[in-house]
């Protein structure tokens, strides 16, 4: 059988390879790797530079929206922006990127030698960017990239979508192939390679939380498929999945897209909770407060998940008992997100902290994300929704708990575990420089889009009315000076992989963890033995 | 290595059970999200919450009117996109009692040089009204062809419910008339027109 | 080069003064004119309050930290690492906070929804890229499409007030009346939002979609479509003018005369032999005092029709000099006097009879048209 196959040749492949000094050379080495810390590399690589690229969209759907007017791209062209943004940010930035960090963390904190199926591990990575090249080629096909959001709505992405759509379905189809393969792997790999004596409760919070997110993508992955698949059985097979003319309805689009949806976004920020759950302790010299209530708050948050989607759809016009179902039902996410805050503030109080770039960045995600989750709350009550829905409050909304949320958790991270994967201490200075500057201009750029979606403007338009002028245009600055900054962080991993202080096997006095026991760089092959945890 | 073999011996087959169960979720979540269309139709066929107001209605008992209250139901017509057909009800709306069928007809006309199909799809708002808006005949039960030139009145036989909740005075029936002959021409040009890249 | 330069210097004028002259920091929603609106704004600066004193205690607590427990000031870290009674507390008591918001959040909920007992009946139909709307008990309807000029949107002419938010024909309603609004698409999902009543609801092809409001002030209230919905989902505005009953009555009649006539004119086929007939009735009473049964008119005060340059050729000048009039002489401007229908009727009459035989003839609609275009 196929299956067991992978496994044995996972066995065998670690045996041979014991038999060589390090990896492989060239690029056969990364094509057809099967060690974690290769493939977590690679996911990382593959992110940050997806991130460059949804980021430069972004540079361009900000500089249209700089002034009043259409002074740079036609409205048509926007939409393609905007659509691509958000599709490239969310399946090719944060996931991969969090997909990369537990390749190379969640073996080395169970004190596992490796995934457990490491070959099954490679295809999930090397899906990606055939994934994303077919996703990016759509730009220069004809009608042009998808243009209807990255939400995209029936019967807009399916009557009235470009040529292209096909193509996006592809390569949302195998995005997901690589997710779901991802999320197995990890499921396996916690559940039957931790080192004897971890049980459950003594996991460290990373894997805990990563554990529960590769749930979250095993069961709502498959529903995007679903989802995409009746798109293009609409568009292409006559069927009316979608369109009232043939019996249908584009509201159970709606439905179906959301029931995916609104899971996607916790699977979009967990992990980065589980981070900064390592982070917060190792700078506050103090041990994690309420480690209890941390994994049960996780896992309320990912059991609710599935039952809060429709308020994405509050103006659609379901019926008043579903609007208070889940009206209150989102309310009610609010609570263990809260307990989780309150769990990191009191981790710091009356601890010993130091302020380190990734410290930095974690207590600027617990601030920034809370303010995302503040504006999150008020999106939740309903009626007051009508007059947030589809406007740049939900824009900001959604930046917060993304950007300080996801990727400050994942800047921290980096930061966090550099001098494990490299060897080498990366330059501090130039990290809190990225670090301030990431702040300020994440701030300057979604902040004021509070204000203009309370003033009326709505989203995924390329001009607007003269009275949303000003704080377009300051949201503008900071999003470039933002923009801008991350290239300083291409420039502070590159240094550091080349060259720095010599980081010792724990960098970080605080930190705890048995990723902390293996020397820094970590060696190729770690815990061919399993260590003993008490 | 035959250390991690040992302590691990479970592994093989413990993964090997793990990849089965993930699996078999995933198959079960992708035909849940197929199900779900399904569920869905169930689901508003039982709480006729999105308008739809169902097939043909088959009276259990003959229902006395009940002559305490009137109802008005309006009428709406729309055409869907590319259709060319007139389409109108024959009368703006009517004050019904509960429980008494009442017939109103709805003027559909071919103006174009060739013979098309058309049908129509009802919507009811408010949507807690649905359970209680019966269709006995309805034109929208089946396609309706006309000729180049050709109009017909087309009947609408329907009863309220006499369960429908005190508080609702008011019905608003729309119907939405789509061409089923030929692919709407929409399709093309609303493509072409939306998504360029031309810059300017 | 001159012109050139007079072109940019526009072009910067108009590039920079809009952000200047308009300068506007609003912060906040507004409470709007209606009583959904206003209950809206209360939950949401409510629910701001409420999220303001959480973060302000919790960030107080997290800023504290920051400065006094740091390493540097010789901090030592402390070992407690839980705490059951304290976990129970912040648990439950953000959950009564929540279940207190939620009490006035379903009271406003539930009268949002509450659309019974409304008084006018709009349907409002969304279309790419314009709304449409119909008074279904009136019989009319109309289109609503942005009237800004594509020049202020392409940077060639300064922006107007209301850049963006300004229509052509804007929906009218009665002030303290409750209207209610059937919203459906034609093609995609389109939006419906105005702010300051606090609707939006969405505009579903092949669907019908129900939303209400009472405005309280008259005033013009401006809008836009709020879901994505194409190419130019960013110019379809909404605006609404909520007049007082009196005007809107006024309003009303005339738009559903408006209406009717353009029916009349085109709904029916108008055949020559029935705008002759008509136009002969219409000639005797309306013009054949001065130009004679006959056509032969009094010249030179009253010049002849019949065999005249102006039945035989010009058709556009005759239609001109029929409706509007010839200023310093006794032609008086019978647009305002006679239907479209009379209209066409006696012109179609003058070019045909007493051997004039063009074979012409004008419809109401043209005249209609005509009309509208001056």
């Amino acid at each position: 059988m196929a299956v067991t196959g992978v496994f044995m040749s996972a066995v065998a492949d670690t045996h041979a390879q014991d038999h060589h000094h390090g990896p492989a050379k060239g690029f056969s080495r990364w094509l057809l790797t099967t060690n974690h810390k290769d493939i977590g590399t690679m996911y990382l690589i593959f992110s940050f530079a997806m991130f460059l690229l949804g980021g430069t969209m972004a540079m361009v759907i900000r500089a249209e929206l700089f002034q009043p007017g259409l002074q740079i791209v036609q409205p048509e062209f926007f939409n393609q922006m905007t659509t691509m943004h958000g599709l490239i940010m969310v399946f090719g930035a944060v996931m991969p990127a969090f997909v990369g960090l537990a390749n190379w963390m969640l073996p080395l904190m169970i004190g596992a030698p490796d995934m457990a199926l490491p070959r099954m591990n490679n295809w999930s990575f090397w899906l990606l960017p055939c994934a994303f090249l077919i996703l990016v080629s759509t730009l220069f096909m004809e009608g042009g990239a998808p243009n209807f959001g990255w939400t995209f709505y029936a019967p807009l992405s399916t009557t009235y979508g470009p040529p292209s759509t096909t193509f996006f379905i592809f390569a949302v189809h195998i995005m997901g192939i690589s997710s779901i393969m991802g999320a197995i792997n990890v499921i396996a790999t916690i559940l039957n390679l931790r080192a004897p004596g971890m049980t459950l409760m003594k996991m460290p919070l990373f894997v805990w939380t990563w554990l529960i997110t590769a749930f979250l993508l095993i069961a709502v992955m498959p529903v995007l498929a679903g989802v995409v698949t009746m798109m293009l059985m609409d568009i292409n097979f006559g069927t009316s999945f979608f369109d009232a003319s043939g019996g249908g309805d584009p509201v159970l689009f709606q439905h179906v897209f959301w029931f995916f949806g609104h899971p996607e976004v916790y699977i979009m920020i967990l992990p980065a909770f589980g981070a900064v759950s390592h982070i917060i302790p190792a700078f506050s010299r103090k041990p994690l407060f309420g480690y209890a209530s941390m994994v049960y708050a996780v896992g309320a948050i990912a059991l609710l998940s599935f039952v809060v989607w429709a308020h994405h759809m509050f103006t659609v016009g379901i019926p008043i008992v579903g609007q208070l179902f889940f009206m209150y039902a989102t309310m009610l996410i609010a609570v263990p997100t809260g307990v989780k805050v309150f769990n990191w503030v009191a981790t710091m109080f009356r601890g010993s902290l130091t302020f380190e770039a990734p410290m930095l960045f974690a207590v600027a995600f617990v601030i920034l994300f809370t303010i995302g989750g503040f504006s999150g709350l008020m999106l939740a009550i309903a009626p007051a929704d009508f007059q947030y829905h589809d406007t740049y409050f939900v824009v900001a909304h959604f930046h917060y708990v993304l950007v300080p949320g996801a990727i400050f958790g994942i800047f921290a991270s980096a930061y966090f575990w550099l001098p494990k994967w490299t060897g080498h201490m990366y330059d501090e200075t130039l990290a809190k420089t990225h670090f301030w500057l990431s702040f300020i201009g994440m701030n300057l750029a979604f902040f004021p889009m509070h204000f203009l979606g309370l003033a009326g403007m709505p989203r995924r338009i390329p001009d607007y009315a003269l009275q949303f002028a000003d704080f377009n245009m300051v949201s503008s600055v900071g999003a470039f000076m933002f923009g801008a900054t991350q290239l300083l962080f291409l420039l502070i991993v590159v240094k550091c992989i080349k060259g720095g202080k010599e980081a010792p096997a724990k960098p970080w006095d605080g930190a705890e963890g048995l990723e902390w026991t293996v020397p820094s760089p970590a060696p190729y092959h770690t815990f061919a033995t399993p260590p003993e945890v008490k | 290595m035959t250390d991690q073999q040992v302590n691990n011996s479970g592994a093989p087959r413990g993964n090997a059970r793990v990849v089965g169960w993930c699996l078999a979720g995933v198959v079960g979540m992708f035909a849940f999200g197929f199900a779900m269309v399904p569920l869905y139709d169930v689901f508003c066929e039982i709480t006729g919450i999105n308008g739809k107001t169902g097939g043909r209605y088959e009276s259990t008992e003959v229902a006395e009117a009940d002559m305490t209250r009137t109802v008005k139901v309006q009428f709406l017509a729309s055409n869907g996109p590319g259709m060319t057909w007139k389409f109108r009800p024959v009368v703006r709306s009517v004050e019904v009692h509960p429980g008494e069928p009442t017939t109103v007809n709805f003027y559909a006309e071919n103006p174009t040089t060739e013979a098309m199909v058309g049908q129509a799809v009802p919507s009811l708002a408010p949507s807690e009204g649905t359970l209680y808006f019966h269709k006995t005949e309805c034109f929208c039960f089946n396609q309706q062809p006309l000729e180049a030139g050709e109009s017909t009145e087309m009947p609408l036989i329907f009863i309220v419910d006499k369960d429908l909740p005190e508080h609702i005075t008011k019905l608003t029936l729309s119907y939405t008339l789509y061409d089923q002959g030929k692919q709407p021409a929409v399709t093309q040009t609303s493509r072409k027109d939306t998504t360029t890249n031309d810059n300017g | 080069m001159r012109v050139h330069a007079k072109r940019a210097v526009a072009l910067a004028a108009g590039l920079l003064s809009p952000a200047v002259v308009v300068a506007d920091w609003t912060m906040n929603m507004t409470p709007g004119v209606t009583g959904t609106s206003n209950q809206i704004f209360s939950l949401h600066m409510t629910i701001l309050w409420i999220c303001v004193a959480i973060g302000v205690v919790v960030f107080g607590v997290m800023f504290w930290s920051i400065f006094a427990h740091r390493k540097s000031q010789g901090a030592k870290p402390a070992n407690f690492h839980e705490n059951t009674v304290v976990e129970i507390l912040w648990t439950i008591i953000p959950f009564a906070i929540l279940v207190a918001m939620a009490i006035p959040a379903t009271a406003t909920l539930v009268e949002m929804y509450d659309t019974t007992e409304s008084e006018v009946d709009i349907k409002i139909t969304g279309y790419q890229w314009r709304w449409q709307y119909e008074f279904i008990n009136e019989d009319f309807g109309y289109f609503s499409s942005l009237s800004t000029p594509r020049d202020q949107i392409e940077n060639r002419q300064a922006k107007g007030e209301n850049y963006l938010l300004e229509v052509d024909n804007p929906l009218v309603i009665p002030v303290g009346k409750k209207v209610r609004f059937l919203l459906t698409a034609n093609d995609v999902i389109h939006s419906w939002w105005v702010p300051e009543f606090g609707v939006k609801k969405d505009a579903i092809p092949g669907f019908i979609n129900e939303t209400w409001t009472r405005v309280d002030e008259p005033g013009i209230y401006r809008g836009q479509c709020t879901e994505l919905c194409g190419k130019d989902h960013g110019f379809m505005p909404v605006v609404v003018e909520a007049v007082p009953e009196e005007e809107y009555n006024a309003w009303v009649a005339e738009k559903k005369e408006a209406a009717e006539r353009e029916r009349e004119l085109t709904q029916k086929d108008w055949t020559m032999a029935e705008l002759m007939e008509r136009g002969e009735k219409a000639y005797q009473t309306a013009c054949a005092a001065c130009h004679q049964a006959d056509g032969s008119g009094a010249p030179p005060a009253f010049p002849a029709l019949k065999g005249s340059k102006i039945a035989l050729e010009d058709m556009a000048a005759h239609i001109d000099i029929v409706v509007n009039g010839k200023a310093g002489t006794a032609m008086q401007a019978f647009g305002n006097q006679l239907s479209e229908v009379d209209l066409a009727a006696v012109i179609t009459y003058e070019r045909n009879a007493w051997g004039n035989n063009t074979g012409e003839m004008v419809t109401p609609k043209e005249i209609f048209d005509y009309k509208n275009q001056q």
